[in-house]
């Protein structure tokens, strides 16, 4: 049992209500209790979270949940957490998706595979909390002491007496708010750690309405847009009279989405077409109609850019030093030149749109006096000042409802759309459905950047890996963690980063710069395991004891015993080692966004094609939430991570995309998803981490290193379906 | 380039089809319905703004990504690229009449094996999957691959899929 602090007392982190038909209302900021250096490593808007608990006279207990579902699965696990300390049956929880609240909650967004991490203690408080009062208030009513009373699947007990939380939940209200509560041994979690299905599973799967684009309002016009069809370029002319006497259209006209001068927000910083054309009429039939009657001319602003300047642009920076590394330990010079041998290679990555199976859309009906919004957005508390500072209404005058998302992968943290839907809702005075087409949505920018990286390793004679250099360049940065592993398991070490700038607008694309850097690097490892002659695992395990007995530096932002751990985790459950006829192997381990991962990749040779046959995975992420929800995320992971690497690219000629729909731009299919895939947690009892992104970056590199084995050919280029190599 | 048309009779556009407003007379989901549309618009649009369908998604708008999927006289098809003038006197299912209560073995199965993560082309997958084992009531791995392989998950759940088209075709044994 541990104590926590409700910090009730200094900041009103719990707020309490009667509910008018006589229930109880707990209000709570989850985040007031993280402490500072808990959240440094992150960008902070990324986790404030809160919520509210309701629990009514017929004990049903409401779990709002504040912060946006794009498939993450948090509007189940989160709430889990909650139930557990109050105590009650899963059965008896319900949870809602809340709107935008500023009264009510602090902060509202979502993103970072943050979620679980920086809400557990907050989130086990806020129902433990709950229990308390709600016996106390029952302590008081039957005149016996608090600490007699016993809980259990939402009923309190002493001796033969019972009472359910819904009886009782009135009185709690009036209860004064604890300053301090125990929580649950974890060996007593009855929800935590147990598999439960999504929340919204069966509204999924019987096609109700949930996500932005089944938006549905009375005299709601439906509007699109046309941006420039290349970076660098913007609108010249615009003629409109074929295209605005078509049927259904009513409206045509050019505007710009941020006024200049108008306070912006982070989020919407990075958005490349500012001046569009919108199109308007009854229906989106019509409307891609209409769309395409227009008669545009475009004119050049600033320069055109080509993938081969960026490749050019970037091969040209990796042959510079960095003036002040991102981080020097040792001598890296005098260790190079002494070594029994040099291991270098370049890689490289390019451009990926998101591509959420839900194009961007967003809902507007802006009045003269307020604004109603409505979408899948992961930034509505940054998409509300935006709007208010566009529309010259106040904040309070503007509401913002998320739907539930068809896929995030970081793109929904950029608004850009919800503005440009509520522009064009106050210019033709109507509530209106922007909606983007494939195209629209795929040539818009928000990119992954583009990415290359080059990496040295020295060996001495004894195959010791002593020497290590990195040095990254990427548009709009590098992807160089400076202070990841091998960063402390080497004496000499060396870590240099560039930026390209570009007028390509790229932003957070799922598990950023891992999703480049852990295939790189890990793919590298292999080769350096390969020329010491050494197992790639016993490689890495050589280098993580190193990290664990005698870390280099202090900066090291990796526990290298955690590493380390689910490294032999998948050693042992995929047999390694055992050699099987036909079985080509590949391993990889990564650390990101506070979760440790290794996996094992077996691809066998089937009609003269590689296929992933299986995938063995081990994760720590801590204390398993949702075990569930959990799998799902891990595998989903590994399976995006091997289509990217495989077949997506976004590349550009004179500035404009030469990808724009799903026949050019190629994602994985059934086909070539891994026939199996089995995932295991380490138990250890730690405060559970996310799971969002963790998995992917590493299955790139244990792809590669497996690729390799059964073709003989390394992989340095993604997307590697470029190098004449297939899955099926 | 990889193609989708795998075991999916997908019918693309056909320039003939007149470009006017005119009553077209659908069987949706067991019941009659009369839509005034340009008959060149696609099913999708007609059952998600005409119909408050919405079940049915849009994905690509070019027959590629499977989101759309609908059965038209029992044959998996993709809605986006169906002009609503060639459709009259067939009988269209599409999500939301699957089952009257979301428990087609199917559904049960992704339920069981808590297969969405955003959930956004499941119902796309769903109806494929069952005009699948309508066809073929107990598919081998590849058949799977090659029927389901016009539908894209975004968030990667094909694994999952696989094994609850398996259970539900054990359901429906």
């Amino acid at each position: 049992m541990t104590l926590i602090k409700t910090t009730y007392d200094r900041r009103s982190f719990i707020k309490v209500s009667s509910l008018s038909t006589g229930g109880m209302l707990l209000g709570f900021s989850w985040m007031a209790s993280c402490k500072p250096d808990q959240v440094a490593s992150m960008p902070k808007e990324w986790f404030d979270i809160n919520g509210f608990l309701k629990i009514a006279d017929n004990g049903l207990v409401t779990i709002m949940s504040p912060n946006p579902e794009i498939g993450q699965n948090v509007k189940t696990s989160m709430p889990m957490i909650i139930a557990e300390e109050l105590d009650v049956s899963w059965d008896q929880v319900v949870v809602e998706q809340a709107g935008l609240d500023l009264k009510n909650y602090t902060r509202q967004k979502a993103g970072g595979s943050q979620s679980i991490r920086q809400g557990w203690e907050s989130l086990r408080m806020a129902g433990a909390t709950a229990r308390r009062m709600l016996m106390e208030a029952a302590a008081k009513q039957w005149n016996v002491p608090l600490a007699e009373l016993t809980t259990e699947e939402g009923v309190i007990k002493h001796g033969d007496k019972t009472i359910g939380y819904g009886e009782i939940a009135a009185a709690a209200a009036t209860v004064t708010v604890p300053e301090e509560v125990e929580l649950k041994d974890p060996k007593d979690f009855k929800i935590i750690g147990t598999p439960r299905k999504n929340v919204d599973g069966s509204k999924i799967v019987s096609g109700k309405p949930l996500f932005g684009l089944d938006t549905q309002r009375e005299g709601m016009l439906i509007a699109m847009i046309e941006h420039p069809p290349a970076f660098g370029m913007t609108l010249k002319s615009l003629d409109d009279s074929k295209a605005k006497a078509m049927p259904g259209i009513t409206d045509v006209f050019s505007f710009t989405t941020v006024p200049e001068g108008t306070d912006m927000q982070r989020y919407d910083t990075n958005n490349a077409f500012n001046d569009l054309v919108a199109i308007v009429g009854n229906t989106t039939w019509q409307v891609m109609k209409a769309k395409k009657a227009l008669k545009l001319s475009w004119e050049r602003v600033t320069p055109l850019e080509s993938t081969s300047d960026h490749i050019k642009g970037m091969y040209d920076l990796l042959g510079e030093k960095q003036k002040d590394p991102a981080r020097k330990d040792g001598d890296t010079k005098k260790v190079f030149k002494n070594a029994a041998k040099v291991v270098e290679r370049i890689y490289s990555a390019p451009f990926l749109a998101h591509n959420t199976l839900e194009p961007m859309n967003f809902f507007a009906d802006v009045k003269e006096d307020q604004a109603e919004l409505a979408g899948p957005i992961q930034t509505p508390e940054s998409l509300s000042k935006t709007v208010s500072a566009v529309l010259g209404l106040p904040e309070e005058k503007i509401s913002i409802m998320m739907t539930r998302m068809g896929g995030g992968f970081g793109r929904r943290l950029y608004g850009h759309f919800g503005i440009e839907a509520a522009v064009i809702s106050k210019k033709i005075n109507a509530p209106v459905k922007l909606v983007y087409s494939r195209e629209d949505d795929m040539t818009q920018g928000t990119y992954r950047p583009t990415y290359k990286v080059t990496y040295r390793a020295a060996l001495d004679k004894n195959n010791n890996l002593v020497g290590f250099q990195v040095r990254g360049a990427g548009v709009h940065g590098s992807p160089v963690f400076a202070n990841r592993f091998p960063a402390g398991a080497v004496d000499n070490y060396l870590a240099e980063n560039h930026t390209l700038e570009s007028n390509i607008s790229t932003g957070a694309w799922r598990a950023p710069r891992s999703n480049f850097i852990a295939g790189a690097e890990q793919a590298f490892l292999d080769e350096v395991a390969e020329a010491a002659g050494k197992d790639p695992i016993e490689f890495r395990l050589e280098l993580f004891e190193r990290a664990i007995n005698d870390p280099v530096g202090e900066d090291n932002d990796y526990d290298a015993k955690r590493y380390a751990g689910v490294l032999k985790l998948v050693r042992d459950k995929s047999d390694w080692g055992k050699e099987t006829p036909g079985v080509y192997r590949g391993v990889s381990a990564y650390f990101c966004h506070n979760s440790y991962v290794a996996q094992v990749v077996d691809v066998v040779i089937k009609n003269n094609q590689p296929k992933v046959q299986k995938i063995w995975c081990a994760v720590d992420c801590g204390i398993l939430v949702n075990p569930e929800g959990a799998r799902n995320q891990v595998e989903g992971g590994m399976v995006d991570g091997i289509g990217h690497a495989m077949y997506s690219a976004m590349t550009f000629k004179n500035g404009r995309p030469e990808q724009n729909n799903f026949d050019s731009y190629r994602l994985i299919r059934h086909r070539e998803a891994p026939a199996e895939i089995e995932t295991y947690f380490v138990d250890n009892g730690i405060d559970p981490t996310g799971l969002g992104e963790p998995s992917l970056p590493p299955i790139i590199g244990a792809l590669a290193n497996a690729l390799a084995k059964a073709t003989g050919e390394r992989l340095y280029e993604q997307p590697f379906v470029g190098q004449k190599i297939d899955l099926g | 380039m990889n193609s989708d048309q795998d075991g999916v009779n997908c019918k693309l556009f056909q320039k003939n089809n007149t470009q006017f407003m005119a009553t077209y007379n659908l069987k949706i989901n067991g019941q009659r319905k009369e839509v005034d549309a340009d008959g060149d618009t696609p099913l999708l649009w007609v059952l998600r703004e005409h119909l408050n369908l919405v079940g049915t998604k849009f994905g690509c708008g070019i027959a590629q990504c499977g989101a759309c999927t609908v059965q038209v006289d029992g044959e998996a098809v993709r809605s986006c690229s169906l002009p609503i003038s060639s459709i009259e006197d067939k009988s269209v299912v599409t999500i939301e009449g699957l089952s009257e209560n979301g428990d087609h073995p199917v559904q049960k199965a992704w339920i069981e094996h808590d297969v969405p993560q955003c959930g956004y082309c499941q119902a796309g997958q769903i109806m494929n999957a069952a005009a699948l084992l309508d066809q073929n009531p107990n598919p081998s791995d590849q058949e799977i691959d090659s029927a389901m392989n016009g539908n894209i998950c975004r968030c990667g759940t094909y694994v999952r899929i696989k094994a609850a088209i398996k259970t539900a075709a054990a359901y429906q044994e």
